[in-house]
């Protein structure tokens, strides 16, 4: 009488089972990775948090030269500057200070590559976050505010970080990329459109 | 290549050598990992005859993993309270990425939860499998259908849709039949004067910590009770009385790998069935989700029609067939309750329904009958034949309990043979 | 009753979102529904309780001529505050440009939900009640129940909007598609009395047309089908995708069941 229930007298076709094993656990790999997916996904903004961050608009006649503005767009504040014919002034001439002077390592629309970066000298518009770590660079738009020769700018409070007034990061500060621009547009004279350029809605 | 393994030696291929140095070395001197394998699956002898009522542990267990899983990204997006319970469901139902999909699985998982756990229990009644030296199995078996109940109707109440408060009221107001402490009681659960934001709160956190773990708990305690005792089979006969020269037991084989390739074949099969419902039918016919439901709760509108979630019907049914109010509250809780004794109910020498004569297979096919007739009827208005069909059920829904003793012990039994009936495919 | 401001927009907004669906005109169901067209010179409606919507989400034209309707014919009172007017022109291929320029109400935003412009207050006051909001109305009662609703108004002279409904009793809901369907009335017969036996009662028997509308019944089935088909798509915006991804998963399942399957087989075939 045969005892043990688990004998293999029969020939048994090892590489047969061995590639059916091996075929399953692969299947069901697959199957688990896929069915990540939706959880994973959920994760992502939601319909909700897409819509909040739809375009934002600013009425520019309310802007003051000289003054900022701090609309938020997609949980950030963005800063729109309207730049003096001075302040202009001030951010010619110290490119040899700066860790990226043609904003060739930084993030902007192309728009936005140029030495004021912006589409137009007077208003400046930047994600009013630190390349470095995320604070909110504070307004030191004086020249010589911060120390003899501060042509003006803004300063993270967090961790000194220093730019100028078109946002361009100054050599010595431990962020490494200008301040970012957000995709922006002029829709008319007085208004300005943060989120939404020619290319669409970002 | 063909091979031809020694006869005896259990052919479990393709082998897959443990390194005996390297990390696997180094983490076994610190983690019992092989000895757990070995003991709990490789080494674990299950026997030899399971047929399909035996998948059900196992997708019992699969499903838990669901819930668990669906359950925990639910909470990352659910917001309890009364003003924001319902908003929030249908924001995971039209806002989350792939929400709607994480919801119909943690719903659709709450039926098949009960269904699974429904045929697992009627597995236990047809081959005895609550009987000793598995009493203790049985009881943390029902523990854990006793917290699954808990948890799913505290689930049931959080999308705050008006069949879920009316649904609260209706279960927590059967607190209130206990003599004496019943009003002060129902307060304390509500935390309001009614069913309100206070009780959604700690129903939220029940349903999502601490049942939760309990269930866990619960769950581990009777894997660890079955693995000291062993498997019960189709024949009800102890496979461990019956060993070979190397202490195993003849009839039985390694849990791993036949029953791990067996119940994947099963798990494929259930989420077969699973995803059926969840993409194509997920209200089932208003069994799984209730249109009612998709109504906002509404203190001062009960449905036209209100009943529980079908897995609580055939109670729902009992607590509705008694003409007294503290009596239909007592009937129900003591059908719940009776599944406690069946291990001391039960007379017969005999354990499985296969040897047993005609008394019991029809007291038992009695008693399905029953618990689906009054399923049914828990579903269908408290008026007219339903009301007596329900009173027929419940009394042979008891009479199963309460005669067990007479008719278990004077029932025929065929002789039980020696060893486990397996025809090999 | 009914703010009449608000209608001319509501018209404008219907002949909008009816070009960019490049719907079909109305007699494209007229065929299907020509049985009905004939019962209407004559009494019709008895059998009103199984009309069933037989609606099909999946029939996009249909979703849009439906979602022209509801703009024309139920915003102006009942909101779907959990549908945006971004994720409407998504789901039924209205284009951005399109949404923006002549659906939008005025000072709307596309990611905005989809809310009447009537103050609730108002409806109160008007109606006796808030007009209910109908994102879910279609899962909550049922496709066939709206269809129902929408087909079984009549009139009623002892009502406080002239009209009544077979569907919801005493409804407070006016018949705002009589310029459509037209007018009709309950015909009632008379019934045995109830099981104690007090006489006869009045049952209703069927609906006789009493004054024509600008469709013909058939049209106006189709009329509230479409109608009822959008609701049922703003009940669960993702039911389309659902099914689709269903397929895939079943096909997927199968696959590794049987692998599974072959597997088992190998394996027990060690066990005797």
């Amino acid at each position: 009488m045969a005892d043990h229930a688990v004998v293999a007298e029969d020939e048994v076709d090892l590489s047969r089972r061995k590639f059916l094993t091996r075929a399953t656990i692969a299947t069901g790999a697959v199957g688990t990775v896929l069915a990540a997916v939706p959880f994973i996904e959920s994760w992502s903004p939601s319909e909700r948090a897409r819509a909040q961050g739809a375009p934002t608009e600013l009425d520019l006649s309310k802007l003051e030269p000289g003054q900022m503005a701090t609309p938020v767009w997609r949980k950030s504040p963005i800063y729109v500057v309207r730049r003096t014919p001075d302040m202009v002034s001030r951010i010619a001439g110290h490119d040899e200070l700066l860790k990226d002077p043609k904003s060739e390592n930084s993030d902007q629309p192309p728009y936005a590559r140029n030495p004021l970066r912006s589409r137009s000298a007077e208003f400046l518009v930047l994600i009013g976050t630190c390349t470095h770590l995320g604070c909110l660079p504070k307004q030191r738009f004086s020249a010589g505010e911060l120390y003899p020769g501060w042509p003006g700018g803004f300063f993270c409070p967090c961790h000194g970080s220093r730019f100028d007034l078109a946002g361009r990061v100054f050599a010595g500060s431990p962020a490494s990329a200008n301040l970012r621009v957000p995709p922006y547009s002029y829709p008319n004279a007085r208004t300005l459109v943060i989120g939404a350029d020619e290319k669409g809605v970002a | 290549m063909t091979v031809k393994t020694a006869t005896g030696a259990p052919a479990r291929l393709p082998e897959r050598a443990a390194p005996k140095q390297g990390l696997w070395a180094w983490l076994n001197k610190r983690l019992p990992v092989d000895e757990f394998i070995e003991e709990q699956l490789t080494g674990y002898y299950a026997p030899k005859n399971f047929n399909f009522w035996y998948f059900f542990g196992s997708l019992a267990l699969l499903v838990l993993v669901i819930q668990l899983l669906t359950g925990i990204f639910l909470t990352m997006f659910y917001k309890p309270g009364e003003l924001t319970a319902f908003d929030s469901v249908e924001y995971i139902m039209r806002e989350v990425d792939f929400g709607w999909l994480i919801r119909y699985l943690h719903s659709t998982g709450a039926s098949a939860f009960f269904i699974v756990v429904y045929l697992h229990m009627f597995r236990a009644f047809l081959y005895g499998s609550y009987r000793a030296p598995r009493e203790l199995l049985w009881l943390i078996g029902m523990l854990v259908y006793l917290a699954l109940m808990a948890e799913a109707f505290m689930g049931y109440v959080l999308p705050w849709g008006n069949m879920s408060f009316w649904g609260a009221q209706v279960i927590v107001n059967l607190f209130g039949t206990i003599p004496g402490i019943g009003t002060p009681l129902v307060q304390w659960i509500r935390g309001d004067y009614g069913i309100a934001d206070a009780t959604l709160d700690r129903f939220f956190a029940l349903h999502v910590a601490a049942l939760p773990l309990a269930l866990l708990l619960l769950v581990m305690l009777h894997l660890v009770a079955l693995h000291r005792t062993g498997s019960n089979n189709p024949d009800g006969i102890e496979i461990k009385e019956k060993t070979g020269p190397d202490g195993k037991p003849l009839d039985g084989i390694p849990f791993h790998p036949y029953y791990t390739v067996k119940d994947v074949v099963g798990v494929g099969v259930f989420l077969l069935l699973f995803a059926l419902v969840v993409f194509f039918k997920p209200n089932l016919g208003g069994l799984f989700l209730e249109a009612p439901n998709f109504e906002p709760a509404n203190p001062l509108s009960t449905p036209e029609h209100i009943a529980p979630v079908w897995y609580f019907t055939p109670y729902y049914a009992i607590l509705r067939a008694v003409p007294d109010q503290r009596m239909g509250a007592l009937l129900m809780l003591l059908a719940v309750v009776s599944f406690l004794f069946l291990p001391w109910l039960d007379r017969s020498p005999v354990k499985s329904m296969r040897y047993r004569g005609w008394l019991s297979r029809t007291a038992l096919a009695l008693f399905a009958l029953s618990f689906v007739a009054l399923g049914y009827l828990g579903l269908q208005p408290a008026e007219g034949l339903y009301v007596v069909l329900a009173r027929i059920f419940t009394a042979l829904y008891f009479a199963f309990f309460l005669l067990m003793p007479f008719y278990s012990r004077i029932d025929a039994v065929k002789p039980v043979p020696d060893r486990v009936v397996y025809h090999a495919h | 009753m009914r703010t009449e401001a608000g209608r001319p927009r509501r018209a404008l907004l219907a002949a909008a979102l009816l070009a960019a669906a490049g719907a079909a005109p109305h007699g494209a169901w007229a065929a299907e529904e020509a049985s009905g067209g004939a019962q209407a010179t004559a009494g019709f409606g008895a059998d009103w309780q199984s009309w069933h919507a037989a609606n099909d989400v999946a029939d996009m034209a249909s979703v849009q001529r439906g979602a022209r309707n509801f703009v024309s014919y139920c915003l102006g009172c009942h909101s779907l505050k959990y549908e945006r007017w971004s994720r409407l022109a998504q789901d039924l291929g209205v284009p951005p440009r399109l949404l923006e320029q002549d659906l939008l109400p005025p000072g709307d935003k596309p990611a905005q939900y989809i809310l009447t412009s009537m103050p609730a207050a108002d409806s109160q006051a008007w109606f006796g009640k808030t007009p209910p909001d109908l994102s879910l109305m279609a899962r909550a009662r049922g496709q066939d129940y709206l269809y129902q609703f929408l087909r079984t108004f009549y009139v009623d002279p002892a009502s406080q909007t002239g009209a009544n409904n077979l569907r919801l009793p005493a409804t407070a809901m006016p018949h705002v598609l009589s310029e459509l369907e037209g007018l009709k009335r309950a015909v009632y017969r008379q019934a045995a009395g109830t099981a104690q036996g007090q006489g006869t009662q009045q049952v209703f028997d069927h609906f006789e047309q009493i004054a024509p509308g600008r469709l013909s019944a058939a049209e106006y089935a189709g009329f509230v089908r479409d109608t009822v088909n959008f609701l049922d798509y703003v009940s669960e915006p993702t039911q389309t995708a659902r099914r689709a991804l269903g397929v895939w998963v079943v096909l997927f399942l199968l696959a590794f069941t049987w692998l599974a399957w072959l597997v088992k087989r190998e394996y027990w075939k060690d066990v005797h």
